[in-house]
């Protein structure tokens, strides 16, 4: 066999390699990395610093891919030299490895501008995991910092900075944003998103220094301005990383020169991915590099024959809410341009059409045709025909008629070049249902990811058991897990429902991200939020259940199942009152009084004078409870104490879905605490803690959370895994389904096992949402609008 | 047919719907920010009251089964493939005031 030498662990190199092993084995691989990682997807550094993924996430090849390819792995070791005679390479620790074969896949390096003080402490780079791992040690509230480069790159760090709660600063040499990118129109309106996510943009301006004592304090500019900075990224651009090359004595210009085969000069040497220079152009994308891998595979195993003519550039700004992308030759010169802006929704388009084909184009502010474009792009389509629709397409009714416009040609993954044929063909052949499935048998989707929600839409519509997957999206309208949405409305401190969808989804919302979304800004801003109920089920905008035939049903609160005669007397005039058609004790211990009019419920509440049962929501429903140790001769605790109790912490708050609890006084379990939410059962000298039972459409016995001595210690751990079902759970997740699929264990961990701190934010954040809270049927006297309850009388009414 | 004055514009918050007894008859009329629109409130699956839906862009959902009604045509753009649709009402504002034809 003989023994291939790759000198880069990075997407380029790997990819290329996994492109080898598609071809007959013949070589023995050798792989060196200068990082301590695995291969990792480099694109997706800014998600990880924006905390959209973590590091894990970004992984594409794990060590166990590297064993079971059987190649040898050499991390954290920088090949210093590369001798061509003798065909060897020599580590920075010592090594020298003899290859028949070498492939250099270097990538490229920062450029470092001249600059003085690049070497102070504070300053950093963004081309590593190491580099996001420092800056994320180091971003915070309260930091100054300033990014040098208002590229793709540089533009990313600083929105990631941002999220992380720097005050940031960007500082462009260009008078145009991404001005590779994009013309000074696009790059203006670029500014004017930044500008309004909270990041200032000096333009034109050049840096002259960091300066500090050590560490860096401050940016100067050449007109003289200091600018405060505790953290500076320096993002000005990257050089391919040649050295090797010239060392080896390989043919280098800009980068190493490749020809349309990917050979070197060397016909032992051959060079893959961002070092590269081919027909002229440098590549810093990664759809170039895999395609450039599909060739030099084919070459370096004697199957030469496919050739690389050079890529079609494309390139999409990552950043959540700025939608930036621009392909091919926007410039206007021999072409026509064709343009589209408003100003006020912050939208650019120009397409630059060429000899009647698309030749470039740029969007900012709306990307939904990328794909269609990069089709036009790549085939040439000659456009004559569409020339007066080149902008608004047809609007389609449906993502499966998207799906079914495409040709089966068209490039669904421009990262690595997946066809929507190919994706069917998957999909038919290997039984694909996933996205997981898909990426695994195409690769699809694993590069910068802008395709994914493309993927799923042909998943859906072709796929014959389609599932989505673990990490699931809220919906449509707001394509993000609700781990993720949680995540975004902290860090980006939104507080409406309206601002949400305006920003992350289609600015419109429909009856299941509105309420979704609604629970999660009254939960994470503790009822500090901007309530909009037009976003809520008409339940939580009258505070009632509605019934088939409109009316309402109206379940006072009777804490722990315990009343009185008075309550009940009113409870019984009432229903003589308002003719309530029905009058019903419920399972819940409560009284239900069913077909009330909503124009009658402020009246009904205000004759009942008892708070909200909450029965018509995703909230605190009720505790149920035995007669404890009062009358029962069994009782070993007072459990109607302790249920009411348990009732008064939680109610009136909302929950990710309804929370029904009881308690009981022994073990006989009387009031079925075991099949509850959360239940305390009691028993001699203590109390059992136990959470996520379940006996409605599933019936499943609740896990023991703990075993406590006190009341008091039932209750606060109650209370923790209350607080922590509200913040963890999704929106209309039982406990049940909860604690099944986080596990017990971990629930425990999280709760009442965990530290003090975790502990004391559970109960503060707890006691905030309640102190914000208060009975609904309040506002049976204050309404939040004058027609919250009563339906429009017309000022007019017809002559009879 | 003739334009009948219903109520101030604020008195239907954005983004939801409010009922109004025309000539008998229970309307459902939403305010879209933008616009006003609209229809018989009464839901072509089972009756369900519309003006307690929640607005999806310029359709609403019914609060009873999820049936999704689009209030400009009034045609049911969900479950898909059936053919009931709910009448619509034009609308005009005047001086402040929704105006319905019916």
């Amino acid at each position: 066999m003989k023994r291939l030498v790759v000198v880069g662990n990075g997407m380029a190199g790997v990819a290329c390699v996994e492109q080898i092993l598609k071809h007959s084995p013949q070589f023995a691989i050798t792989v060196f990395g200068d990082e301590t990682h695995v291969n990792y997807n480099r694109i997706l550094l800014s998600s990880v610093l924006a905390g959209e993924r973590s590091a894990d996430e970004i992984t594409l090849n794990t060590l166990e891919w590297y064993q079971n390819n059987d190649i040898r792995l050499r991390l954290g070791v920088r090949v210093v030299d590369v001798n061509s005679e003798l065909k060897t390479v020599s580590g920075d620790d010592g090594s020298v490895t003899e290859y028949d074969t070498l492939l250099l896949a270097t990538g490229s390096s920062a450029f470092k501008p001249p600059i003085e003080g690049l070497e102070r402490d504070g300053v950093f780079a963004f081309r590593t995991l190491d580099d996001t791992r420092q800056l994320l040690d180091r971003a915070g509230p309260g930091v100054n910092a300033v990014v040098i480069g208002g590229g793709l790159l540089g533009l990313e760090a600083a929105r990631g900075l941002q999220v992380r709660g720097c005050q940031v600063t960007v500082v462009h040499l260009m008078a145009t944003l991404m001005e590779r990118q994009l013309d000074p129109d696009g790059g203006s309106y670029l500014a004017g998103k930044m500008e309004d996510l909270g990041i200032r943009v000096l333009l034109g301006r050049s840096t002259t220094a960091i300066v500090g004592n050590g560490h860096a304090e401050g940016v100067a500019l050449e007109d003289g301005t200091i600018l405060e900075a505790d953290l500076v990224v320096v993002a000005a651009g990257i050089r391919p990383n040649v050295e090797l090359a010239y060392r080896a004595g390989v043919r280098v210009n800009r980068g190493i020169v490749v020809n349309d085969w990917m050979e070197t000069s060397d016909p032992d040497i051959f060079a893959v991915g961002e070092c590269v220079e081919h027909r002229g152009t440098c590549y810093g994308l990664v759809a170039p590099l895999l395609e450039q891998g599909k060739v030099l595979a084919a070459t370096i195993t004697g199957n030469k024959g496919p050739i690389y003519t050079g890529t079609v550039q494309a390139a999409k700004l990552k950043i959540m809410g700025v939608d930036v992308f621009s392909a091919g030759d926007w410039s206007e010169q021999h072409a026509e341009p064709v343009r589209y802006e408003d100003r006020a929704l912050g939208i650019y388009k120009k397409l630059t059409v060429r000899d009647g084909k698309l030749a470039g184009a740029i969007l900012v502010g709306d990307t939904s045709d990328s794909h269609r474009y990069m089709d036009w792009l790549r085939s040439g389509t000659d456009l004559t025909a569409q020339r007066r629709h080149l902008l608004f397409p047809p609007p389609a009714s449906d993502a499966g008629l998207d799906i079914a416009q495409m040709s089966e040609g068209a490039t669904i993954c421009g990262c690595v070049g997946v066809t929507k044929g190919a994706i069917i063909a998957a999909i038919h052949d290997k039984g694909v249902n996933t996205l997981s499935q898909l990426k695994d048998a195409t690769r699809a989707s694993t590069g910068c990811g802008s395709c994914t929600s493309l993927c799923q839409d042909i998943l859906r519509a072709v796929a014959p058991d389609f599932e989505e997957d673990g990490r699931k999206v809220l919906c449509g309208c707001v394509p993000f897990s609700q781990d993720n949405l949680r995540e975004i409305l902290r860090s980006q401190r939104l507080k409406s429902v309206q601002e949400v969808l305006a920003i992350y989804g289609n600015g419109l919302g429909c009856e299941v991200c509105k309420p979704a979304l609604s629970y999660m800004l009254d939960m994470i801003w503790c009822g500090d939020h901007d309530e909009d109920r037009s976003a809520r089920f008409i339940n939580d905008r009258v505070h009632a259940n509605i019934q088939k035939d409109g009316t309402f049903s109206v379940v006072p609160r009777i804490r722990g199942g315990v009343t009185s005669p008075a309550e009940l007397r009113r409870i019984a005039d009432v229903a003589d009152k308002y003719h309530v058609p029905m009058v019903k004790i419920t399972g819940s211990q409560r009284i239900d009084l069913l077909g009330i009019r909503k124009e009658d419920l402020p009246r009904v509440w205000a004759d009942l004078g008892m708070p909200s049962g909450q029965a018509y929501t995703k909230g605190v429903r009720m505790v149920k409870t035995c007669v404890g140790t009062d009358f029962c001769r069994f009782g070993t605790q007072d459990s109607t104490s302790a249920g009411i109790e348990m009732e008064r912490r939680f109610e009136h708050l909302y929950t990710p879905h309804k929370v029904k609890m009881a308690s009981v006084g022994c073990p006989r379990n009387c009031a079925e605490a075991t099949v509850k939410d959360i239940g305390l059962v009691g028993q001699e000298g203590g109390w059992q803690v136990v959470v996520g039972g379940a006996a409605g459409k599933s019936v499943r016995k609740a896990d023991l959370l703990i075993t406590v001595e006190t009341t008091e210690a039932a209750l606060e751990a109650a209370e923790l895994f209350f607080q922590y079902y509200r913040e963890h759970a999704n929106y209309l997740e039982r406990t049940y389904d909860f604690v099944e699929r986080l596990g017990i264990d971990r629930v425990r961990k999280d709760t009442v096992y965990a530290p003090e701190s975790a502990r004391a934010g559970l109960l503060e954040r707890l006691q905030k949402s309640k102190a914000a809270s208060h009975d609904a049927w309040l506002e049976g006297q204050s309404p939040v609008n004058p027609t919250q309850f009563i339906p429009l009388l017309p000022i007019e009414s017809l002559p009879s | 047919m003739r334009w009948i004055r219903i109520a101030p514009c604020e008195s239907i918050p954005s983004r939801e719907g409010r009922a109004a007894l025309v000539e008998g008859r229970e309307i459902a009329i939403f305010n879209l920010g933008d616009r006003f629109l609209a229809v018989d409130n009464r839901c072509p699956h089972q009756s369900g009251p519309l003006c307690d839906g929640i607005v999806a862009g310029d359709a609403v959902v019914c609060p009873l089964h999820a049936w999704k009604v689009n209030l400009e045509t009034g045609a049911v753009a969900r479950p898909v493939n059936q053919n009931d649709c709910v009448r619509t009402y034009a609308t005009r504002v005047d001086a402040g005031v929704i105006l319905v034809e019916a």
